[in-house]
């Protein structure tokens, strides 16, 4: 055990002895894999990225909220059966109050109604079209958490009385208000005054899944007044209004307790005789999640290995590199046998060779992916990235990995050279 | 006295060979280096193996220095069978039992002198400082304990050879093994290689030498001539029997 102390600490020795005398080379050789860390370690990154937006946008959808819709959350054969359904009527969130607070132990909590349309909002001189504008109740900062940067939701009475005022997303903010608070403005939507009375803290987008930063909020009653959700077709004649019904549940744990309630419920709301099929859909996060994890595996899988292979043809430089070290030193190799090094003596010799090229490269590349992080925060603030310490560990493994594969095959083969023949080779 | 024409006594045998023979696959031919060598080395010889190349002389070094095993016969070694070792086990018994002289000396050409002659010490498995210290003590014995942090490009050829005769010597090895050590070197400078040797010889070492200049083999007590494979002769200056004469 003492002895292989010794062999592996001689053996580093001769690493840095060998990089030191063969600079250029060596670092032309750990620039291959330099490249490689680098790919692998940004991919990581994005791939970390797209996990925390994802995530952001799954806690936008709340994981103890019930959507009650038309569609359900996942991809069906038989889309027939449901483009014929009935709409989700705003006005079913009332009803599922009430019987929420008739039923002793309800398993849910609160009902909140949702109607939605793209719409275009104005500001003086500026304007965003399409915006995502929603309208609710007061009720929905308990389905959904607000986080407001300036201002406030609307509250009970003006979610009552269908004031005309608007709580806007970070991004709409700042197109309509580049130099100067939106709070107390009034915008124009569709021609319609609103006033701004809170503006959402910034959530950052990704992939276009839910964010509230292009998002207005309003007033359901507001909202009714002015837009038609039932009737709006745009160009191609669709409709693109939609409302939903989402339903707080007051225990996560009892997620399926409640969707079974939550059921019943709108069976008796729909009317439904026992023996007929539900003509709506409940869905939760979790279904949307298992759908989407999919997509999520399979992009990170395919840039991974697609950036691999940019670690692998470091790796290849790696393997040649140490095949020539190996040429060049057999006379070495045949002294250092006949001095007494035994064939694990050597092998592990050019193994920490190769492994420290490419720790060296790795290093190298994880400071370079770093600051390219960096700069990619800096530069596009609005996509998620995720430099963390596991990935630090992670390349750092892989670099080590990337070494004793590499230099594994060169390695070998000089352990196994004839003391006689290697001796004699001028 | 003349050293040479001292007596000395002589210890049991170290390398026992009987019969060896050695076979190369040349593409189609087989070259039969070796036709039945046999040969006893005794502990505190001065041996010379001379003979013209293409005897068989560089191959019976090499099983002599255990880096090679023979095609078929017995090869001890302190009484261990080495015919039959495997190369790891080979390589125990060359750290331990055989110190290694080059003719082109093969050091480290960016090691210090310490750092080569501590490299046997290593693969022994010894630690840091007993190794310096054994090291050290070996540069000083051939005369180069001012020139232990040098590299070889800052030693002349006889000092890179001295290191060399230092690594050889550090492990105590029951045999030197010294392959044309004079073949690099100037004819003076090569002398004084010689005389290192015959001094570490009176200091109760065995050396082997292979070489094929008459005066380098003239050093040795005993000389072996090769000659296709075989022993063509085999002549002591001194009859090598267990007793002393005394010096007069």
């Amino acid at each position: 055990m003492k002895r292989f102390l010794y062999e592996l600490e001689e053996s580093w020795r001769i690493a840095y002895a060998q990089m030191r005398s063969n600079l250029t080379r060596s670092i032309l050789t750990a620039l291959g894999v330099v490249i490689g860390i680098v790919a692998v370690t940004l991919m990581g990154t994005a791939i970390g990225g797209i996990q925390v937006g994802f995530d952001k946008s799954m806690a936008v959808l709340g994981d103890d909220v019930l959507y009650v819709t038309q569609w359900p959350w996942k991809p069906v054969d038989d889309w027939w059966n449901y483009r014929d359904r009935k709409k989700i009527q705003t006005e079913y969130a009332e009803t599922i109050n009430r019987m929420i607070a008739a039923t002793p132990n309800s398993n849910l909590m609160v009902a909140v109604p949702t109607s939605s349309l793209m719409r275009s909002i104005k500001y003086r001189g500026n304007q965003v079209e399409n915006v995502f504008t929603l309208g609710t109740t007061s009720d929905f900062t308990v389905t959904s958490t607000i986080d407001c940067k300036e201002g406030r939701f609307f509250n009970e009475i003006e979610s009552r009385s269908g004031a005309q005022v608007v709580v806007i997303g970070y991004d709409v903010a700042d197109a309509l208000f580049p130099s100067e608070s939106p709070i107390d403005k009034s915008v124009l939507i569709n021609g319609h005054v609103f006033k701004v009375i809170g503006v959402n803290a910034r959530q950052g987008t990704f992939l276009g899944l839910f964010s509230w930063d292009s998002m207005v909020a309003m007033p359901l009653a507001a909202f009714n007044k002015y837009f038609d959700v039932k009737n709006e077709l745009d160009a191609r004649g669709e409709n693109q209004g939609q409302s939903d019904v989402r339903v707080k549940v007051r225990d996560k744990t009892k997620l399926i307790e409640a969707k079974d309630e939550l059921t019943g419920m709108m069976r008796r709301v729909r009317g439904l005789p026992p023996e007929k099929k539900e003509d709506f859909s409940i869905n939760e996060q979790q279904a949307f999640k298992s759908t989407l994890d999919p997509v999520k595996n399979t992009i990170a899988i395919a840039g991974l290995f697609i950036t691999g292979l940019s670690l692998f043809v470091g790796a290849i430089g790696i393997m040649n590199i140490t095949f020539v070290s190996v040429k060049e030193r057999t006379k070495e190799i045949g002294t250092r046998k006949a001095l007494g090094a035994r064939r694990r003596t050597i092998l592990l010799q050019f193994l920490i060779e190769s492994t420290a090229l490419c720790l060296l490269g790795g290093f190298i590349g994880l400071a370079v992916a770093y600051f390219m992080c960096f700069g990619i925060g800096k530069a596009f603030p609005s996509f998620p990235i995720q430099f963390s310490f596991g990935l630090v560990i992670a390349s750092m493994i892989v670099s080590v990995l990337t070494g004793l594969v590499s230099g594994f095959a060169p390695a070998w083969s000089a352990s196994r050279l004839d003391p006689v023949t290697a001796l004699r080779y001028e | 006295m003349d050293a040479r024409q001292s007596v000395r006594q002589v210890g049991p045998v170290v390398i026992d060979i009987e019969n060896i023979t050695k076979d190369y696959v040349m593409g189609e031919e087989i070259v039969r280096a070796l036709r039945g060598v046999s040969l006893q080395i005794r502990r505190n010889e001065y041996l010379a193996v001379m003979g013209p190349s293409g005897s068989g002389k560089s191959t019976l070094m090499n099983m002599l220095g255990c880096l090679d095993t023979p095609t078929s016969g017995r090869y001890e070694f302190n009484g261990r069978d080495v015919a039959e070792m495997d190369d790891d086990e080979l390589a125990a018994i060359r750290n331990r039992e055989i110190g290694f002289v080059f003719q082109t000396f093969n050091l480290l050409a960016r090691a210090t002198s310490l750092r080569n002659v501590e490299l046997p010490l290593i693969y022994a498995g010894m630690d840091p400082e007993s190794r310096e210290e054994r090291a050290t003590q070996a540069l000083t014995d051939v005369g180069l304990g001012d020139r232990i942090q040098h590299k070889p490009n800052e030693l002349s050829g006889g000092q890179r050879q001295r290191v060399a005769i230092a690594r050889a010597l550090v492990n105590d090895p029951s045999i030197i093994l010294a392959d044309e050590p004079t073949g690099n070197l100037d004819s003076k400078t090569g002398e004084e290689i010689m005389a290192l040797l015959e001094d570490l010889y009176q200091r109760g070492h065995t050396i082997i030498l292979v070489t094929h200049e008459r005066d380098i083999a003239a050093h040795a007590r005993r000389t072996i001539r090769l000659r296709d494979g075989v022993v063509e002769s085999d002549e002591s200056s001194f009859v090598p029997r267990l007793e002393t004469v005394a010096a007069s």
